[in-house]
């Protein structure tokens, strides 16, 4: 079984073969839809259920508590992928609101072994780590939007993700957390 | 160290999960000759005890069956009505068994959906801001601990009163939760948990804990 043994360092999985299972999973999106687009699209659903059900587990981990400022959100979806994918990206370039930030990645283990072929400059290649993390904070009642600004797959020199705050969702918070 | 039950309630206030641990089945059979000393009660759906305690047979306990033969509801398994049969002098003696009333799932469904208004209701009226809700709900023979996650789950374990570390066992089950609910393709979000490996690892979890305490989890 798969924690019971690991009960206390994270899991370990060689993260290659994290890279060529979602490889295969965007190859076949691409063979299955005919437009880029709606692989996008797809992409990003899938992220969004996987952040929804990856929070509890995130949170069952760390007892971190609520978040009640960006900053702390921020630092929270740092750990997230220092625990999740062991890379640890610099969070910059704040808005001075202080409600948008990015996430700036020197590496990323998805993009690992691949290469863009030049007719798919519009495939957003790891859109599904927007996705994750938009279900992750909807979950924690906080409404974000979420983008990417460079792709090293498309020549920039980082892959960075713009994150926005866009407003908490009141509503959804659970009674006696508000 | 006892643990009676485990429920888990969702967002939006159901129920989706409850397991019945360790709650010792309690019964007791005796053989009656005419009249019955007892107050019966009846009703269509059991028939229960109203008064006179004796020899273990306690107020609010139900008739489970007569010489062998079950009771369901008010009608013993082979259709007869057991008002009838009780009160008729020639079927005497009679064994009767009564036992502690089990709740049913709708029961369960109906209690913890009750919980949920508590709960809320509980942090609003209290007298300082940004209160949580029931964590503990203390009775002379159980405690109730509840955790509730920051995505609106309650995790509730009722426990003996003097029961300790439960905060710990809340936070391990919603560990299993995260691994073998969530993680399991085929639940959907806010449905029953109908996951037997989170079953097993639940089971396993709570006779560790009975058995050698919270240290080794």
């Amino acid at each position: 079984m798969s924690r019971q043994a690991t009960r206390l360092d994270a899991k370990k999985v060689n993260s290659e073969l994290l890279t060529l299972t979602y490889g295969s999973l965007v190859s076949q999106m691409l063979r299955d839809f005919e437009n880029i687009d709606d692989v996008n699209k797809q992409l990003e659903r899938i992220g969004y259920n996987m952040g929804m059900r990856l929070i509890e587990d995130f949170l069952s981990r760390t007892s971190s508590p609520r978040c009640l400022e960006m900053r702390d959100t921020a630092d929270k979806v740092q750990q997230a992928f220092r625990m999740y994918l062991n890379v640890q990206p610099t969070i910059s370039n704040w808005s001075a609101a202080g409600d948008e930030y990015s996430l700036i990645f020197d590496n990323n283990p998805l993009t690992e072994f691949v290469e863009l072929p030049p007719d798919m400059t519009n495939l957003r290649y790891c859109g599904i780590l927007c996705g994750c993390i938009r279900g992750a904070l909807e979950m924690v009642q906080l409404e974000v939007q979420c983008w990417f600004v460079q792709d090293q797959l498309k020549g920039d020199n980082n892959t960075e993700i713009r994150i926005k705050f866009i407003r908490r969702l009141e509503d959804a918070i659970p009674a006696g957390e508000d | 160290m006892v643990i009676y039950g485990v429920y888990i309630i969702s967002k939006s206030g159901g129920l989706i999960f409850n397991h019945d641990h360790n709650v010792p089945r309690i019964e007791n059979e005796k053989t009656f000759s005419y009249p019955i000393d007892l107050v019966l009660d009846y009703e269509p759906k059991k028939v229960s005890v109203a008064f006179g305690q004796k020899g273990g047979i306690n107020v609010g306990h139900v008739l489970t069956s007569i010489n062998g033969i079950l009771v369901t509801g008010n009608v013993l398994e082979d259709g007869r009505d057991v008002k009838e049969v009780i009160e008729n002098r020639d079927n005497y003696p009679l064994n009767l068994k009564f036992s502690r009333p089990k709740m049913t799932t709708n029961e369960k469904i109906f209690l913890a959906s009750m919980f949920y208004p508590l709960f809320a209701i509980a942090s609003q009226l209290s007298p300082e801001p940004k209160s949580s809700g029931i964590e503990i709900l203390e009775a002379d023979t159980f405690k109730l601990h509840c955790f509730q996650t920051l995505t609106g789950v309650k995790f509730i374990i009722i426990a003996e009163p003097a029961q300790i570390g439960m905060d710990q066992l809340l936070r391990k089950i919603y560990e299993l939760y995260a691994d073998y609910v969530l993680k399991n393709p085929f639940y959907s979000l806010e449905m029953p948990i109908r996951c037997e490996l989170f079953d097993t690892n639940l089971q396993l979890l709570l006779d560790q804990v009975e058995k050698t305490g919270l240290a080794n989890i």
